[in-house]
């Protein structure tokens, strides 16, 4: 029997392109449902099948629901085991990519949301938060191809799918992002030249669109 | 030969959670204790992100954040599982394992709890996370493993002794019979758990380290 994968998402979300690129990287067709967030309208099947945060992405797998994007990632590496694997096989390796990646979640969405939703002292803060943040990642990936090695993976997909979203950052605060991680931009870079990673990550012109229009709504320019 | 290490600080839960895990695996460790507002040079090196407890070194390496390290050892030392084997049972444990991360900040405010207006609000919100993990976490199973503890148990260990020592510090109790039944069941039957009982600070030094912390930080108390 086919699996039947539904994954209820909202175009912009960094956290739900995680959940599109891994399961593009395994090759798993499935059928994307789109929340109207910006008019913060949640579906019944989103409430139902997420009712504790009653928040996207969520994966339906066989009609059995699967929350967090971390975990949603994890959940697809572990099922999808035949190909491409995420997460690095040795357990030393695989705890760093999860410390690192429970990092950008403590840390980055928080600095970067305030680039664009304040301004003046506020706003040139989280620029130096964000940048100081952006550095110790940029440190983890040093001089090799993909955070984990050779290998495109878990800790690469935690953090990429910023990566649409810096365009944004980079106009509202004015600043150059690839002038401070030349290193991480390039990795970036080729990150993009990846099909599920192209493909799953929202255009960044709409973004900023986006963007602009929430500043309009929070009297924030 | 394995050389685990585990660097913690006495009264804390995060601590304690591997103390467990190491307990039930029964993996033989050395505790060094560290002194968290004279932070030493081990942990300063060890954990140079946070500078925090509990980190645990094993073979020289160290790893940080208790979930991560519950994890690790779960890996490492793979007899007496404290996560599912099947795959969507273990996303929903991790699930509930996050839950504890939106639990802090309601936490917190309940610790630094004083008279007047946010009173009532932090208590509801306490109440409210409880609940959530009362009824769709546990539900009607003894344990959150099911008939025998597992990881979910051990990140909300807290729950079984410090929740009690804040409530009785702020002078408002919460997690009662009347108000949640299921959820107070669970705590009596995890203490009574040989490996948990026998792992747990004194009360009474714990309630008085909690008065001397909240001394620092809420002044007008």
């Amino acid at each position: 029997m086919a699996d039947e994968v539904v994954l209820l998402d909202y175009w912009a979300s960094m956290f739900g392109m995680r959940a599109r690129v891994a399961l593009a990287e395994k090759g798993v067709k499935y059928e994307y449902r789109e929340e109207d967030l910006r008019n913060k309208i949640k579906s019944q099947l989103l409430l139902q099948m997420n009712p504790v945060h009653k928040k996207i992405p969520v994966l339906i797998h066989n009609g059995k629901p699967v929350s967090e994007s971390l975990i949603i990632v994890q959940y697809i590496d572990e099922v999808w085991r035949d190909k491409a694997p995420l997460l690095p096989s040795e357990p030393y390796q695989k705890a760093h990519s999860r410390f690192w990646a429970d990092f950008i979640d403590k840390k980055l969405y928080d600095a970067c949301s305030k680039i664009w939703s304040t301004k003046g002292e506020e706003r040139e803060a989280a620029k130096k938060d964000f940048i100081e943040i952006l550095k110790q990642l940029e440190g983890q990936l040093g001089d090799k191809p993909y955070f984990e090695g050779e290998k495109f993976g878990f800790l690469d997909i935690a953090l990429i799918t910023f990566y649409c979203w810096f365009h944004a950052f980079e106009t509202c605060g004015n600043f150059s992002i690839e002038a401070e991680c030349p290193k991480l931009i390039a990795w970036a870079k080729r990150c993009m030249q990846r099909e599920s990673v192209s493909r799953s990550l929202a255009d960044e012109k709409k973004v900023y669109e986006l963007v602009l229009g929430v500043q309009k709504m929070l009297g924030v320019e | 030969m394995e050389e685990v290490k585990l660097l913690g600080f006495w009264p804390s839960p995060f601590v304690y959670r591997v103390i467990w895990a190491l307990k039930l695996k029964g993996v033989k460790y050395e505790y060094i204790e560290q002194d968290i507002f004279n932070k030493s040079e081990l942990l300063l090196q060890c954990n140079p992100v946070y500078k925090k407890v509990p980190v645990l070194l094993h073979r020289g390496k160290p790893i940080s954040e208790s979930v991560v390290i519950l994890e690790y050892i779960e890996e490492t030392w793979p007899e007496n599982h404290l996560l599912p084997e099947d795959a969507y049972e273990r996303a929903l444990a991790r699930f509930w394992i996050q839950f504890h991360t939106c639990q802090i900040p309601s936490f917190h405010a309940f610790f630094g709890l004083t008279a007047g207006e946010d009173q009532q609000k932090t208590i509801e919100s306490v109440l409210e996370t409880l609940k959530i993990l009362e009824e769709q976490g546990l539900g009607d199973k003894k344990f959150f493993g099911g008939d025998s503890i597992n990881l979910v148990d051990i990140t909300h260990g807290w729950l079984a002794l410090w929740f009690g020592a804040v409530e009785e510090m702020v002078g408002v109790k919460l997690l009662e019979p009347s108000t949640l039944p299921r959820l107070h069941a669970w705590v009596q039957n995890f203490k009574q758990v040989p490996v948990i009982r026998d792992n747990l600070p004194d009360y009474q030094k714990l309630v008085a380290h909690m008065k001397r912390v909240r001394e620092m930080l809420v002044p007008q108390v």
